[in-house]
Order: C-alpha cells, then structure tokens, then sequence
C-alpha cells in the first residue's frame, strides 16, 4: 500500500508529538537535580552539584539505597531461579491443559491491581511481622517479578530443540548436566532478560512497599514518595537522575551483552 | 535448585527415557513437580493467601457479618468513587488509543530502521520508574511549572493542571502509553498490506480501503491494547496519589486511606474486593470475546473452504 507524502508527514508529525510527550517530560529532572535553591521550580536560577552531595551524605538516602540495591539483587535471584525452573517444568508437562492453567496462576500478580494485594500483604506481614524487613520486601517483591520471568524465559524455550536434551542423556549426561550444559546456555537470552526484569521491577515497586515498610526500613522508591508528599527537596531530582542512569547503564549492558552472545 | 533437579533423577532410574516418545519429550511428573513446587509456594504464599486474608476481612472487620458491604452500597460516596475511576480509566484508555494508532501504524509502514527507532522511543518509559516519572509531571504541571510559564505566553492561565482530574489523566495517558502501542502494532504487523492493495486495485479508495480492510484487521490488537490499559489504570494508585486530589478520589486512593489512614480494614478491604471483582469480570468478558471471535473467524474460514 502506498501513502502520499501528505498522509506519511501527518504521520511523522504525529508521532513525533507522541514520542516527544513518552521520553521528554522526564527528562526534566535532569536539569533539576543542578538547581542551587531548595525549591522545585523549573528552569532552575542559578546551578550547583549541592543536592548530589545532600544525597551522599544523608545517611536515609543512601541507607534506602543500599536496601534497595540489596532487596533488588535477592528479588533478582530468587524471581529468576523459581521463574526460570517454573518454565521448564510448564514446558515438560504432559498434560497440556493443567500446564495451561497452572501458567495462568503464576502470571496471575500482573493482572490483580497492587494496591488490592498491598492490604492483603500488609494484613499478611503484619501478622507475620515482616514489615520492615528485607526478607519482607524480597518475597513481596519477588511474586510480583515472577511473571516477568516465566514469560521471557517461556518465550525463549519456544525455539528450544527438546531432542538436544535427549541427546545429551543419551549420551551418558545426567538431567542437571543436560540442563546446565545444553539447555541453560541456550536459553540464556530469556533467563538475563527476567533477571533484569525481576530487578527493575523490584528497584521500581512503590505501592506494596509503601505498605510494608517501617520507620527503620524502607527502600528508594517509598524515600521519594514520603519527599514528593512531604517537602519539597531537590535532592530526589538527584537521586532520580543517578536512578534512570543506572537502569540505562544496565540495560545497555545486558542488551549488548546478549547481542555478543548472538554473534559468538 | 541443583538439589531439586538432582533429587529427581536417582541413580535407580533408567539411563534416559526412550527418545521420541511423548513421555520421553515431555519427562516425568516427579520432575515437573519439583521445577514448579518453588514458585508455586510463592504464589500461594505472597499472592493467593494475602487476597484471602483480604477478602476475609470485608466480612469479618470489626465484626462478622455483611455490614461493609452495606456500608458500601449505601453510600453516594462510595459509588461515585467507583463510577469516577471507571470514568478516569475510560477517558485514560481512549485518550491513549487516539495517541497510540497513528504512531503504531507509522510503525508498521516505516522502513526497519525508523521502525527500531520508534520502537526504542516507546520501551524507553517502560524502563523509567513510574516514581521518577510521576515527580516529573508534578515539576511541569505545578502552577508555576514550565507548561503554565509557556501557556501564559499565550496570555492563558496558570490553569490548575494538577490536584485534580486533569493531572491524574495526564500522568495515567504517559505511562500507560507503551501498553496500548505495543499490543497494536503487534496486531497491525500481522495484517497483509497487499489486502489493502488488493482493494485500491478493485477501485476502493484508499481511505475506504483503510477503514474497511485494514480497520477490521488490527482490531484484536484494539481490544487487547484497550483492556491492557483499562484494567491498569482502574488500579492506578502513585498517579492518581500525587496527581490528583483528595477530594476527587478514585478507588486506590479511597482503599488507602482507609487502610492506613482510618485503620478501617474492613471498608478498605470491600473495596479492594469491588475492584478486584470488576477487573477479574472484564478479563473474563474479554476472554469470552476472543473465544467468540475466533469462533467466528473458524466459520468463515470454513465456509470459505466449502
């Protein structure tokens, strides 16, 4: 089908709106984070590197850091290690309809809004008094990036020779050689991107976190909240600037790193 | 993990099932066992159990008994509530696909490398924590933000932009966006342009050619897009929290605030059962409609092989 060079330029124009409302707007908290005064007012008066410093040297900030990156980390772990199990025992089940369902009700958190199983949790942990604690935040954190996991890992074992695996046992290999020499290496690609999956999604969580946390723990995400709503301190416009780096610097590093993978 | 795998295959077992047999491809139910056990207790355990205890609680907070749900269809308030995010969720959804169709059928009409481009434009906020993201617009929505300083060159406002609905929308439109794109373009990718050739040389104008054949084609992707962000913003909570205002609430704000501001588990937990029975209904409709659909296209198809 061709297209006048009116219906393509409405198009472009149109789309480059929409592309400019996805990615501009954030971008403000770049400049932000340089402001020398202690408001949000944009564009900022005068410059200076003073929130960053804040940020450095308050020790909440850089303890909700650490717990994020420690929580994060664990989540990315665990999420991966149940997830990736999880979608090789979905793929060998021979009885396809009860893998079908059970595969509905490991995806099942990403439908169910959080905040209806942030007061379930909440409830939950109250009980169990896990709020405030990292084990807490791992296993909250952890369901929620499960069905990233399962997903992208199901998604590569799509294109995954079973009889390479047959070939191997036949061969002499046990199961967990056959799987760790033959199979994991080959779907490699789906288990790095759930394990980045599992850790942005930790890294990012608010609305159960808001929840679970306690005066004595809480992660990056639930510090910026409790500074949106309170005050108005530039130094989230800090933390947030050093925040979309990492996730970039992360993203970027696994997205080459499978990209080399693919070639070798 | 290696425990798990290893237990599964003692040394008593057989050298390998016999290849080529279903058996031997799929393995045996021992092992499926155990690769599923873990995630699955996890599931039970931070997923199923918590929304048990919750919908428990709407029946048994302060007392046992039906009274949170009368309270809740009492009151004018509590059905505003509802009726207002259902409305907010709506406005959201056709908002985002009025924004989204033109940008994923440029997409599909573009060459490979514009493609990618638009493509990496649209998962870029996908990766942006929706916190950071939210903060932004508060920066450009507040009164004196940079989107009143630019309308006040025109001589208009400051207009209110934010504490109420208007900020809310705003804010739900963005970072829904990639979730009603993504879906489209994967359903406007699977549709053969040539049928739109075909029409246009059958004497079909373009525009009707569009609308007749194309429009039809990508609409599952419509539906799924649609659903996607619908259900997304019904539960939208960050948003709506520092966007909006407490006195257009929508229903997480509502289920907050009296979960953790009134200590009233019961109320909260009657609306956390009303949202979550809304949602569940309009997976279920949406699934009946696909069945439906493609019930409907198994028929044609058939009747076209006759």
């Amino acid at each position: 089908m061709k297209h006048t060079m009116v219906t393509r330029s409405l198009l472009w124009a149109f789309a480059a709106v929409v592309a400019a409302l996805l990615v501009l707007p954030t971008a403000v908290v770049i400049p932000l984070s340089f402001t020398d005064k202690a408001s949000l007012a944009f564009p900022p008066a005068g410059w200076s590197t003073r929130w960053y410093e804040n940020f450095f040297t308050d020790p909440t900030w850089m303890r909700a850091l650490g717990n994020s990156l420690t929580v994060g980390l664990l989540v990315a772990v665990v999420a991966t290690v149940f997830g990736t199990a999880a979608a090789v025992g979905l793929r060998r089940w021979a009885n396809r309809r009860a893998a079908g369902v059970t595969q509905a009700v490991l995806l099942a958190p990403i439908v169910v809004p959080a905040i209806v199983l942030a007061i379930g949790v909440y409830a939950t942990f109250l009980q169990l008094q896990l709020l405030g604690t990292v084990p807490g935040f791992v296993l909250a954190h952890s369901v929620l990036a499960l069905p990233f996991v399962v997903i992208s890992v199901s998604a590569t074992l799509v294109g995954y020779d079973d009889r390479l695996t047959l070939a191997a046992l036949s061969l002499g290999a046990s199961r967990w050689a056959a799987f760790r020499q033959v199979q994991l290496p080959l779907i490699m690609p789906g288990v790095v991107s759930g394990a980045l999956f599992a850790f942005v999604t930790s890294f990012d969580e608010v609305v159960l976190s808001i929840f679970i946390k306690s005066p004595y723990l809480e992660t990056l995400p639930v510090k910026m909240y409790a500074s949106v709503t309170r005050d108005t301190d530039p130094t989230i416009a800090a933390a947030a600037t050093m925040i979309m780096l990492l996730t970039t610097a992360i993203i970027t590093i696994g997205l080459l790193s499978l990209r080399r993978r693919k070639r070798a | 993990m290696t425990a798990l795998l290893e237990s599964s295959v003692g040394p008593a077992a057989p050298a390998g099932p016999t290849p080529g047999t279903a058996a031997g491809r799929r393995g045996r139910g021992w092992t499926v066992f155990l690769l599923l056990l873990p995630a699955a207790l996890l599931v039970v355990a931070m997923f199923s159990y918590p929304l048990l205890v919750a919908a428990w609680r709407s029946f048994a907070y302060p007392e046992l008994g039906t009274q949170n749900y009368a309270w809740f269809f009492d009151g004018a308030t509590n059905i505003g509530v509802l009726l207002r995010t259902v409305w907010v969720a709506f406005l959201t959804t056709v908002i985002c696909l009025a924004f989204a169709y033109p940008y994923a059928y440029l997409m599909v009409i573009s060459g490979r490398r514009l493609k990618t481009l638009l493509l990496v434009l649209v998962m870029v906020p996908f990766w942006t924590s929706l916190m950071i993201r939210t903060f932004a617009w508060i920066i450009l929505l507040q009164d004196n933000g940079l989107v009143n300083e630019g309308l006040g060159l025109f001589g208009i406002g400051p207009l209110p932009l934010m504490r109420n609905t208007t900020g809310v929308l705003i804010g739900m439109v963005q970072v829904l966006l990639p979730f009603m794109v993504l879906p489209l373009y994967n359903a406007m990718a699977g549709v053969d342009m040539r049928l739109m050739q075909a029409a246009t040389s059958l004497g079909a104008r373009p525009s009707t050619a569009f609308l007749k054949v194309f429009v039809p084609l990508a609409m599952p992707g419509v539906l799924s897009g649609s659903l996607l962000v619908f259900i997304q913003a019904l539960g939208f909570y960050i948003t709506p929290a520092l966007l909006g205002s407490p006195t257009e609430m929508l229903v997480s704000q509502y289920i907050y605030a009296q979960v953790n501001g009134q200590l009233q588990w019961g109320r909260g937990s009657v609306l956390g059962v009303v949202l979550l029975v809304t949602v569940l209904v309009l997976l279920a409709a949406a699934a009946a409609l696909g069945r439906a659909g493609r019930r409907r296209q198994g028929a044609t198809a058939k009747r076209e092989a006759a």
